[in-house]
């Protein structure tokens, strides 16, 4: 009864933050603050999570098909689908409900517990609309993020089959170029968008609607994380079905 | 004016206001008081809609709050200034920040405009030369005062004040008595303050509700309260030392 109470409640907020909307001068600000705080401060982090799992993709797929009939630039082209497909956009997501998810859900959550979420509505201002509505704008940006950590997650895969010898670098650009789809990028980035949705909502919504004080803002977070990477793995598993099975 | 009429409020069933009815006039410093714990800040809380309650009615001179449509709730509120007990400053911006926030949201002005007003207001609660602090660098004095500079920059209509002058010394709490009923007179606003400091009960009390468990024990003004027998009442306002010698000095004087 509980989750359905707020799963309606997760639905009527993203309807509220758009009424009654800021001033444009003031919230450009907010989006470039958000922009700043939550796009730029991830960017390196995800590089480096990027570029040492590519790597690491790159060596357990090498190295378990050893068998000569399987030709060798198969570890590219493995290294090149997992990390486009699944690994930039799911897992580096799942990451990001962890830094991104649990800061807005403490940034915000502070602001309530200390009353100046109410400070906020006093004025006569949409607090959802001043709060959430920049860091869902700030976080259309977080593709580009994604994009960022697949190059360097392939470039990841190269130096290490490179410098590993596990392939030669012909045979692992050979992997890239095989098969390749737009479609996958296609997909990819549509997921990424709705996980950039989410992680931007349903932290604000934990942060938002707390009650109690500084101890629930830590409970909060953590509460925030867990729903948002069980929503993201859920929605994974949906929008893979739709797109791409058959 | 601000009418309520038989508000009643509960937290998980338990009651905390019992039915309240008052009216809160304009150009006049409203006090409520009571002893901690009596419902002054629920009371609060309730006038401005951060509360929602079972029962009762508030009138904004003449508009039923609950009647409004949220923009419409808005849009008063952009006329409210409200100073809450805690301060609640906005912590990621500066204290000058923090009083030109209202300005930006809603008036149309240039920023020298702006910054002219907030320098002025924050003259007016005797912090000068403290424009680019962050509210966690401010004490907790500061803070109160830099609320308040952020609740009148914007010519309210009505202001609500949580213990303004709670944790200030008595010679600023006096300041701040003077400069929230100077602008109430000047502006004509309804203004309503929660306190429980005699001073202020002395100085700028010109109605006075009594709270006590939820209920209006007493209304009155300054004026009224040194001479009433309403024991609840008398034991609140004569249960300092200072106050009892008052009292005495007082009766002595007329004898
Ligand atoms: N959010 C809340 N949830 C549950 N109970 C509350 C809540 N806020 C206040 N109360 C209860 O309501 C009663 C009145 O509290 P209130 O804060 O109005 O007191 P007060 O008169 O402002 O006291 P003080 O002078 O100490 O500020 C208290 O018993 C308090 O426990
Ligand atoms: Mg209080």
């Amino acid at each position: 009864m509980t989750y359905l109470h707020n799963i309606g409640a997760y639905f009527l907020m993203i309807v509220e933050m758009f009424r009654k909307p800021t001033k444009w001068s003031v919230m450009k600000k907010l989006i470039f603050k958000d922009i700043d705080d939550l796009i730029i401060g991830s960017l390196g982090i995800i590089a480096f999570i990027s570029f040492f799992v590519g790597g690491v993709i790159t060596i357990q797929t090498a190295l378990n098909i050893n068998n000569p009939l399987i030709p060798k630039y198969l570890v590219g082209f493995a290294t090149k689908q997992s990390i486009i497909l699944e690994f930039a956009p799911t897992f580096t997501s799942i990451i990001m409900a962890g830094k991104v998810g649990s800061f807005i859900t403490s940034s915000i959550g502070t602001m309530r517990v200390t009353e100046q979420i109410d400070a906020l509505e006093v004025m006569g201002i949409n607090s959802l609309n001043y709060l959430v509505l920049p860091k869902t704008i700030a976080l259309f940006l977080y593709p580009f993020a994604i994009a960022i950590g697949m190059f360097l997650g392939i470039l990841g895969g190269m130096a290490a089959c490179v410098f590993g010898g596990y392939t030669s670098l012909e045979d692992y650009v050979l992997g890239i170029q095989t098969d390749f789809e737009a479609f996958h990028i296609i997909y990819s980035f549509i997921k990424t968008f709705v996980f950039a949705f989410l992680l931007a909502t349903i932290p604000s919504f934990h942060g938002y609607y707390m009650k109690g004080g500084a101890l629930e803002v830590g409970k909060a977070s953590t509460t925030s994380f867990v729903w948002t990477s069980v929503v993201i793995i859920l929605i994974n598993y949906i929008l893979t079905d739709m797109m791409l099975g058959s | 004016m601000i009418e309520v009429k038989n508000l009643h409020k509960s937290f998980s069933g338990v009651e905390v206001l019992k039915g309240i009815s008052t009216n809160f006039e304009k150009g006049k410093t409203n006090l409520i008081i009571g002893q901690s714990g009596s419902g002054k800040t629920v009371f609060l809380k309730c006038l401005l809609g951060l509360f929602n309650y079972e029962e009762g009615s508030i009138a904004y001179d003449g508009k039923i709050f609950s009647q409004l449509t949220e923009d419409e709730k808005r849009n008063l509120r952009a006329e409210i200034g409200m100073v809450f007990q805690g301060s609640a400053l906005f912590d990621s911006m500066t204290i000058a920040e923090n009083v030109m926030f209202p300005l930006q949201m809603f008036a149309d002005q240039s920023k020298s405009e702006m910054e002219d007003r907030v320098d002025f207001v924050l003259k007016r609660v005797n912090l000068d030369n403290a424009h680019n602090k962050m509210p966690s660098e401010a004490s907790g004095g500061m803070q109160k005062r830099v609320a308040i500079a952020r609740a009148i920059v914007n010519n309210p209509k009505y202001l609500f004040c949580d213990e303004p002058n709670s944790g200030l010394d008595p010679k600023t709490a006096i300041v701040i008595d003077n400069l929230i009923q100077e602008i109430t007179d000047e502006y004509q606003i309804t203004t309503v303050i929660n306190s429980h400091d005699m001073n202020s009960v002395m100085e700028i009390g010109e109605k006075i509700v009594f709270l006590k468990d939820g209920l209006k024990a007493w209304e009155g003004s300054n004026k009224t309260i040194f001479k009433t027998d309403n024991e609840v009442v008398t034991d609140f306002v004569y249960s300092s030392e200072l106050m009892k010698k008052v009292r005495q000095m007082y009766i002595e004087e007329k004898q």
